[in-house]
């Protein structure tokens, strides 16, 4: 890998950054009475994208905007020109990590596919209060005002159609009503709000979050890492993996992911209680073996749509072989354009022959004389992996992202050697479930979390 | 990158529900002795108003005038799944100066000798309980949510 690249600066990068925070500061203060100080920013995002399609329609957003005169729509339009922007640099970052990784792109573009219609109400819903926030801004937010999620929520959860846009709502939701009254809040984080906040809003355009498959993958599947994500209601899994056909053709990086809501006291092992009953490739990841896909549905972005009847177990893989004789030539899938956001950046890599600086701000790998950060608080914590073990590596598997300015890997598994030996610690290794001692002890402590739920429950609604 | 870190984890037997919601920090208590008993107790923000009742509704015999054992338990679990500070915050808490922990915060809230709220709250803390248990109950996907890459999991628990 060519990790001068990783920490070369993009060109245009602080440039287009510059315009989105600008824009990101006019929903601190809202857009109920708009400052000065708002208009500029307003006027600056819409100079960033005035030589794209979006010009006239942002020009008039940031004008009414500017002058506290903006409907729903205005706003809609102002959530795009900042997704725009930030789709801008997950292709210059993207284009980076290829040309530093050195793999090739799968170059069908990403088709559009048709999906099931939403019931429009609730999208409607939705915008209205993201609109009521944004004019608030994050220093007006109260309790009333995010309450008003929970309703919109409630409705959504239950239809599969809608579930992408009430995760991110519920979780956006938790993060604002922790941070209530926004009046006396010191400090916020500024672009992740208004990214969730843009985010949202395209997600109330009907049709935006389709995820449809295209094709089906038949061949075999070989399981690189498992990637966790958590908020307090909602938990999903995704596996990265190698595909390769079964007709020869080209080896290809795919995902596979299960999510569910949860309640916020189920965490650690009861995650993988959760969703391991809905894949069973969870169960092939911590055993350590392939699977052998039987027409599975996928989408045009590599993401399966698993389903266990069309997925059998296969061969002992071990994921570092994997990563050392099949990743190199598998070929990435395209981005949908609605998701290429710099925060959606997870490119599965390989690293060997680093050196180790485990000082002061966490632990950093240094490849070819190039510092890269390695983010460790992104391991489950029902796992294996900690941060020492990853301190002591010879080898790293793991996901290359990017946040805050820079890249940064987070580890899927590590290589040790210990008695000359080299020994794997993956940190999705209890996926499946597990016989490790601390393991079997969280995985009770997690069942009986939810037994006891349960059961109360069911002495409150004898009454 | 998180802002709310994931709940702590703690045993659900005593307090099977807690959370800071509607303006009040409220749960469900198991009670001490009758297995087949819940207590449903609150405590609002600002004035520390609390109530307390059982799952058929009857009053809790501890929680006159001062704030019974189930609302001190309340209080520790709340403590412990959202950090003393988070709960000080919510329910309006001056602790500055005193100890932040679930002590101290029980100890500032009775000692402005609070008022026994109406029992009314008990049904939506009741309703909340169920919206709470329901999130068990959705099916789960496998249709990706890209969503989700913002809320990394921050291994914080183990």
């Amino acid at each position: 890998m060519r990790a001068d690249l990783l920490t070369d600066a993009v060109e245009g990068l602080d440039e287009a950054l510059g315009a989105v925070d600008g824009f990101d500061q006019v929903l601190v203060g809202g857009l109920l009475r708009p400052q000065p100080a708002q208009a500029v920013g307003l006027a600056a995002l819409a100079d960033a994208v005035a030589g794209s399609p979006l010009a006239g329609r942002v020009a008039e957003a940031a004008e009414k905007s500017a002058a506290g005169a903006a409907d729903e729509d205005h706003y809609l339009a102002l959530a795009a020109a900042r997704s725009a922007l930030l789709g801008s640099v997950h292709d210059a970052l993207v284009a980076r990590v290829e040309e530093a990784v050195g793999r090739p792109r799968a170059e069908e573009p990403a088709a559009t596919a048709d999906g099931a219609e939403h019931p429009v109400n609730l999208l409607m819903a939705t915008r209205g209060w993201l609109c009521d926030v944004a004019r608030a801004g994050w220093q007006g937010i109260d309790h009333e005002l995010i309450g008003g999620a929970a309703p919109v929520v409630t409705a959504m959860l239950p239809e599969p159609g809608l579930r992408r846009l009430a995760t991110l709502l519920d979780g956006f939701a938790a993060e604002l009503a922790a941070s209530c009254p926004g009046a006396t809040l010191e400090r916020m984080p500024v672009r992740r709000w208004a990214d969730l906040w843009s985010r949202a809003m395209l997600l109330t355009l009907p049709g935006a979050d389709r995820a449809t498959a295209v094709a089906e993958a038949t061949g075999r599947l070989l399981p690189l890492g498992v990637d966790l994500h958590e908020h307090a209601t909602a938990v999903q899994a995704q596996v990265h993996a190698v595909f390769e056909p079964a007709d020869g053709g080209t080896p290809r990086l795919v995902r596979a992911g299960v999510s569910a809501p949860k309640p916020d006291t189920v965490v650690g092992a009861g995650l993988w209680q959760l969703l391991r009953p809905h894949m069973s490739l969870l169960a092939a990841v911590s055993e350590g073996r392939a699977m052998e896909l039987d027409a599975m549905p996928v989408t045009a972005e590599g993401d399966l749509i698993w389903d266990d009847a069309r997925a059998t177990q296969g061969e002992p893989a071990e994921p570092f072989t994997t990563a050392r004789v099949a990743l190199p030539t598998a070929a990435a899938a395209p981005v949908a354009p609605v998701d290429r956001h710099p925060a959606r950046i997870a490119v599965p890599v390989l690293l060997e022959g680093y050196a180790v600086e485990d000082a002061g701000e966490g632990v950093a790998f240094r490849v070819a004389g190039e510092r890269l950060a390695v983010g460790t608080g992104r391991v489950p914590a029902a796992g294996p992996l900690t941060a020492d073990a990853v301190a002591s590596s010879a080898a790293c598997l793991g996901l290359l992202r990017w946040d805050a300015g820079q890249f940064l890997l987070q580890p899927l598994a590590v290589e040790r050697t210990v008695r000359k030996k080299a020994v794997a610690v993956h940190a999705g290794a209890w996926a499946g479930g597990t016989a490790d001692k601390a393991g079997v002890r969280a995985e009770k402590a997690a069942t009986d979390a939810v037994n006891v739920l349960r059961e109360r429950a069911g002495r409150l609604l004898r009454k | 990158m998180r802002v709310v870190p994931s709940a702590r984890p703690r045993k659900l037997a005593k307090v099977p529900f807690v959370e800071l919601a509607d303006g009040r920090l409220q749960g469900v208590v198991s009670s001490g002795s009758d297995i087949g008993r819940v207590y449903v107790s609150s405590v609002e923000a600002g004035t520390y108003a609390f109530s307390c009742s059982t799952n058929n509704n009857r009053p809790c015999g501890g929680a006159r005038g001062a704030f019974c054992n189930h609302i001190r338990a309340l209080i520790g679990e709340a403590v412990l799944q959202y950090g003393a500070e988070r709960v000080a915050r919510y329910l309006k808490v001056d602790v500055s100066g005193e100890q932040t922990d679930a002590q101290g915060l029980t100890s500032a809230m009775t000692s402005t000798r609070p008022a026994q709220g109406d029992r009314s709250a008990a049904a939506q803390v009741f309703s909340r309980f169920l919206r709470h248990l329901a999130y068990l109950e959705f099916a789960p996907t496998t249709a990706p949510v890209p969503e989700m890459h913002w809320f990394p999991t921050t291994g914080a628990v183990a």
